[in-house]
């Protein structure tokens, strides 16, 4: 009791001391990713290296008066494997944040811990719109893009180019799912026709069976609802088996890694939806210059997503002088995203950080001046047109605020 | 036979060559188990990563040395064989009085390693590796187009298949290697070479492997984690063909093909798993396999 009071004393007089609030003076960040499997270009090290920048800059700029750690962590994309890593970072190693997360099962995992002990969730290579639809709450953040973007940008500018009907080959997994639902929506909604679907197992290496029975739909567009090596390996065996160039193919989730992986002569042509390029401008190039110089490879939109998640996260940090949850979220809420990843970005009510997305043309081999200039940017989509609109969402937060 | 109805004949023959492109992988690489499995009784799970870097080494002559793809044909599988016989003389050499158990974890560390190696340097997207000039464009047959690089294999495989056969079968070697096999105590003292003939066939065993990942280089991207998600099922097909049996594990490898083909017209999301349903079966009702002997 006498300890109690003491305590309460001492508690009594600490904003007379205008010490941080900041819980043991220190923010831990924890990036849980794939580090070794097949997303672990596209994220990976990579991811860990951008958090890391992050935190250097910050520091270097801001000169906080709270520390600033990372942990990181392998989840090899079970989900499992996920949640018990964030009970034991929240509970024990006193982690304030997990972030990155590709895959969406891990994602989905770790959202339900973060919610459980009341700590943030920042996802930037999950893809599902699980996220923050069905599975949404208020300590998650999904940052880089979602299935819904992708597939907005990409099925819509092909339809447009006259591929109205479309078959697809899709992952069977959630993922796998939740693209070629999006995907089929956005062709259906802009006058296009949804010839058929084959499901293949996770992960595939020969999809010249399920490359037949697209060939044989007859459809002018044949949509990839998978990624990573699924995509490529489908891309690659369309050319042999002489799918590709009488029908064309759509990868509706495709990293500047998997371009580079297959090479222009096999990818040319083919439009993909980004959430970020580095050579957009002066800005992007400028860091992406300086990730090249550590990981020796340009970053995927996941890994700068994940510089420009960080540095929000710790900006909001500072500016509220806490690292209490709630506080942190409200005021990462309140304040406009700009940065050399996100162009008018803001996070929703469901979680969804919007930001301008781009429409990418792979170029032709003889049109790259030099290592990795691959896109020709065909079309920005405004932050407002490239995500689900609130109006359809079935985040129970949003159902709630509306009614 | 009804499930059939509705899909035109074409389209299923079609999905039948493209199985048998398959079930011709499947052959090498459990050929290639079964010989040492036979010899060694050593349950080779580095295979699939002796396959994969038959692959990376297909890359790597190209990439490096300049050489096409028959140059890796012929120096990739020579270069996987030279370090499967470093493997058996410096490590597996040790494990023979004990256990099947020790061989199986040793290639076990082994096959991660061997991939965490890879992955380290080249990472996990793959690199690409065109088919060579020869043999690409396509063969019309009417229900489907081939691509000649696919017939290529089938040919290629068919052909390794039957020289492994005829070499253990009906050569003095392979008779050497079948008394080996039966009693390496008394055909020491016939004054064979006992230690030698199992160094030569584990490196055999493993330069198959790596045929077939140049075989396979030009078809998918090469990358390090391709021959861990095959190797599962080509330990399904030796299961079934039976342990150590030569020409089990050909048929099986093709028939397992060819069912995997037909699955995907009917129902594609178990092509995965029908090998296993069939392992299952086959382990329930001939423990040592369709074509193997109980011991």
């Amino acid at each position: 009791m006498k300890t109690k009071c003491i305590a309460l004393a001492v508690a009594a007089s600490l904003p007379a001391l205008a010490l941080a609030q900041v819980s043991d003076n220190a923010v831990r960040i924890g990036v849980l990713t794939d580090m070794s499997g097949a997303y672990s270009d596209l994220s990976g090290a990579g991811a860990v290296e951008a958090a890391k920048m992050a935190i250097e800059d910050f520091k270097a700029k801001e000169k906080p008066g709270f520390a600033v750690e990372l942990v990181s962590a392998d989840h090899q994309n079970k989900a499992d494997l996920s949640s018990n890593k964030a009970r034991e970072w929240f509970d024990r190693d006193k982690v304030d944040v997990i972030t990155e997360l590709v895959t969406t099962s891990t994602a989905l995992a770790v959202m339900k811990v973060a919610k459980e002990k009341n700590k943030l969730a920042l996802i930037s290579g999950a893809a599902s719109t699980r996220i923050t639809n069905e599975d949404c709450n208020d300590v998650t953040v999904h940052w880089t893009y979602d299935t819904y973007a992708v597939a907005n940008g990409t099925a819509k500018a092909v339809v447009q180019q006259g591929g109205k009907s479309w078959y697809f080959i899709t992952a069977d997994y959630a993922f796998g799912h939740s693209l070629e639902k999006d995907s089929s929506g956005v062709v259906q909604a802009n006058g296009g026709k949804v010839l058929g679907a084959v499901r293949h197992p996770f992960p595939g290496a020969d999809f010249s069976s399920f490359l037949l029975k697209a060939q044989s739909s007859g459809a002018q567009v044949i949509g990839l609802a998978n990624a990573g090596t699924d995509t490529m390996n489908s891309i690659k065996q369309a050319a042999e088996f002489g799918v590709t160039p009488k029908q064309s193919l759509a990868g509706l989730l495709m990293f500047i890694t998997d371009i580079h992986a297959l090479g222009l002569k096999t990818t040319q042509n083919m439009y993909l939806t980004e959430g970020f390029y580095w050579d957009l401008d002066a800005e992007t190039r400028a860091w992406s210059k300086r990730y090249f110089e550590r990981m020796k490879k340009m970053p995927t939109m996941i890994q700068a997503g994940m510089y420009s998640a960080v540095s929000h996260y710790l900006k909001a940090v500072k500016a509220v002088n806490s690292d209490d949850t709630q506080k942190v979220m409200a005021q990462m809420k309140k304040t406009p995203v700009n940065d050399f990843f996100a162009r008018n970005g803001r996070i929703r009510d469901d979680g969804r950080m919007v930001h301008d997305m781009y429409l990418m043309h792979v170029k032709k081999p003889d049109d790259s001046k030099y290592a990795w200039d691959y896109y020709t940017v065909k079309q920005t989509i405004p932050a407002a047109e490239a995500f689900q609109p609130l109006s359809v969402s079935r985040c129970p937060l949003i159902r709630k605020s509306a009614s | 036979m009804t499930d059939f109805f509705g899909i035109p004949l074409p389209a299923l023959f079609g999905q039948l060559v493209l199985g048998l492109v398959n079930g011709c992988f499947y052959a090498v690489l459990s050929l290639g188990l079964a010989v040492i499995f036979g010899m060694l009784n050593i349950i080779n799970f580095a295979h699939g990563a002796l396959y994969m870097v038959g692959a990376m080494l297909a890359w790597m002559i190209l990439e490096y040395l300049g050489l096409g793809y028959w140059w890796s044909l012929l120096l990739a599988p020579l270069a996987v064989g030279l370090v499967g016989i470093a493997i058996e003389r410096l490590l597996l050499r040790r494990l023979y009085q004990l256990d099947h158990l020790y061989g199986l974890l040793l290639t076990f560390g082994l096959a991660l390693m061997i991939e965490g190696l890879f992955r380290d340097l080249y990472g996990v997207a793959g690199l690409p590796y065109a088919i060579p000039d020869e043999l690409s464009g396509a063969i019309g047959l009417g229900f489907m187009f081939l691509p000649k690089y696919r017939a290529w294999v089938i040919f290629a495989s068919l052909a390794v298949c039957l020289g492994t056969w005829y070499l253990i079968e009906k050569t003095r070697l392979g008779a050497y290697l079948r008394a080996a096999t039966e009693n390496p105590k008394l055909t020491q003292a016939f004054g064979i070479n006992v230690p030698l003939l199992v160094m030569l066939t584990y490196g055999f065993g493993v330069g198959l492997a790596g045929l077939a990942g140049v075989l396979a280089a030009p078809t998918s991207q090469v990358g390090a984690l391709m021959g861990s998600n095959l190797i599962i099922t080509v330990f399904a097909v030796v299961v079934i063909g039976g342990m150590g049996s030569i020409l089990g594990s050909v048929l099986t490898g093709l028939g397992l093909g060819l069912v995997e083909g037909l699955t995907k017209v009917v129902y594609p999301e178990a092509s995965a798993t029908v090998v296993f349903i069939i392992m299952a079966g086959v382990l329930m009702v001939r423990p040592a396999g369709l074509f193997g002997r109980e011991k």
